[in-house]
């Protein structure tokens, strides 16, 4: 048991010495306008981890996620995804969405297969690749529903196996539970650390909920606003060798949520 | 019998029955009653004049819908994604559809004559501007969150348009061709009542100039039961294309 633990612990170590940077994003500034939405943000995202990004509303968290994922260009500075430099969107990044951006005219394998359709993969091929997603996120028999005839949850898991079937190396969450119901968030908090733990990626999450992130995050970033900018990082790294079940009672659990709450406190309104 | 069925033919029963109580009271020496009417419309297709008619009418009507739904749907993509488009169109299509066509009909005669072209412009100016007015509002109303889904996964800009927003405006565009082609029909009859009389329009004219009501309202009657026809048609093409557009009732 103890040998066990210290072996974890070496394993957690080494992660740390050397590690690989999968997205940075450098000197980032976004005005809208007048309005300055970030103003010379740096920030690492280091590979196969989920970093939150966590913030009170109009601190730019999405904005900034928007930016990586090529859909907005940054008024100044540069993020570069394994190296290169992010002119647009990229095969190398998946997004999932807020309200889900479901095709309401298209069954649950048509929208799930709907990245592989617009990057040309001929339709029995991409419809497999899809089938299987779909029973990755535990959709298995919805295939020929529509989206209207879901529930919110089960929406947001096509928006995931969605994201999946594309097979980017980063996914861009941009608050994906916020619309769905307490219980199901905690079903979907829990599936995204075994998808965080099984599947070689970098996540990017943007969250609203202290409780969330420190829950499922392997670094958080808290973003200030007005301008916005990186004020802390935290690594809860002592949380992601414990049973998933107890982390929500566990001290270190509670003490890092108190110490983020007591940062953030004075900036919401 | 489906209880959808059952509706319809109630709704049927009810406003013919109504039709031939007030042909009966008579309401007007000069209205008559459904089953005059029907008697008249079955003469009419025996004897051949029906079918003729509408080899006549349906010239103007189908160029004519046919003109408009695909310059229509065309102009009104064009002025949803171009505010340059919107500016210069926009307000041609608010003008030709408030405008009073009946007092345009001698204007257009003398540009176009009193043959097809004049009878096909009349078709155009009724079923177009619904139709292009409501693309446009369908395509500025896309949800920003799937275009933004789209090129997110690398859509191009012709597969935004192609897969998302055109099925996405789709449910508008359906709408406004239906409320086009309706206006349409109303279009061609009105062109062979006030331009010449060919046709249906014919008949209608012709069977009153005689006192003949029973044959003018079984030629009005049978120009509605084709419009109906016609939108039912349009309505299960929808469908076929675009299965998910269909969610059911308000109240369900």
């Amino acid at each position: 048991m103890c040998v066990a633990m210290l072996q974890t612990n070496n394993v957690a170590a080494d992660n740390h010495t050397t590690m690989d940077i999968a997205v940075s994003a450098r000197n980032v500034s976004k005005n809208y306008g007048e309005v300055e939405a970030l103003r010379d943000l740096t920030l690492e995202f280091p590979r196969g981890q989920l970093t939150s990004l966590l913030g009170p509303s109009g601190c730019g968290k999405t904005t900034l996620l928007k930016i990586i994922a090529g859909l907005l260009e940054p008024t100044a500075g540069e993020i570069e995804v394994n190296g290169s430099p992010v002119t647009g969107p990229g095969p190398d990044r998946a997004f999932v969405f807020q309200d889900f951006a479901l095709l309401p005219w298209a069954s649950v394998l048509r929208n799930v297969a709907f990245g592989l359709e617009l990057r040309g993969v001929a339709k029995s091929e991409r419809e497999d690749i899809a089938a299987k997603c779909i029973g990755d996120v535990g959709l298995a028999g919805f295939e020929h529903s529509f989206p209207h005839e879901l529930s919110g949850g089960m929406r947001q898991r096509v928006g995931l196996a969605r994201a999946l079937s594309v097979d980017a190396q980063v996914l861009l969450m941009d608050e994906p539970f916020s619309a769905v119901d307490e219980q199901t968030r905690r079903k979907f908090q829990e599936d995204l650390l075994a998808l965080v733990a099984n599947e070689n990626k970098t996540f990017l999450f943007v969250t609203h909920s202290i409780e969330e992130a420190v829950y499922v995050s392997d670094q958080i970033a808290i973003l200030l606003p007005r301008p916005s900018r990186v004020s802390d990082i935290i690594r809860p790294t002592g949380l992601r060798e414990k049973d998933i079940s107890t982390i929500r009672r566990d001290p270190e659990y509670l003490d890092i949520v108190d110490q983020i709450w007591a940062s953030l406190r004075s900036y919401v309104e | 019998m489906t209880r959808p069925t059952v509706l319809k033919l109630l709704s049927a029963a009810l406003v013919f029955g109504a039709w031939e109580i007030a042909g009966r009271i008579p309401v007007s020496y000069a209205f008559p009653t459904f089953i005059e009417s029907m008697q008249a419309l079955f003469r009419m297709a025996g004897d051949g004049t029906l079918w003729n008619a509408y080899a006549e009418t349906l010239k103007p009507l189908a160029i004519g819908i046919l003109i408009s739904a695909v310059l229509g749907i065309a102009i009104g993509l064009w002025t949803g994604l171009n505010e340059w488009f919107d500016w210069l169109f926009s307000p041609i299509f608010i003008v030709m559809q408030a405008a009073p066509l009946a007092a345009l009909i001698p204007l257009l005669v003398m540009m176009y004559g009193i043959g097809l072209t004049s009878k096909v412009f009349v078709v155009c100016i009724m079923a177009m501007p619904v139709i292009v007015l409501n693309t446009a509002g369908a395509v500025r109303n896309t949800p920003h969150s799937l275009i933004e889904m789209g090129k997110s996964f690398l859509a191009s800009r012709r597969e935004v348009l192609t897969k998302i927003i055109l099925p996405a405006a789709s449910p508008v565009i359906f709408s406004g061709l239906r409320l086009g082609i309706s206006a349409g029909f109303i279009g061609a009859i009105l062109s062979e009542l006030k331009i010449t009389p060919t046709g249906v329009g014919d008949i209608i004219s012709y069977s009153r100039s005689i006192a003949d009501y029973a044959s003018m309202y079984a030629a009005i009657f049978s120009i509605i039961a084709l419009a109906v026809l016609f939108l039912n048609l349009l309505e299960k093409t929808e469908k076929l294309l675009f299965a998910g557009n269909v969610r059911g009732y308000a109240s369900d």
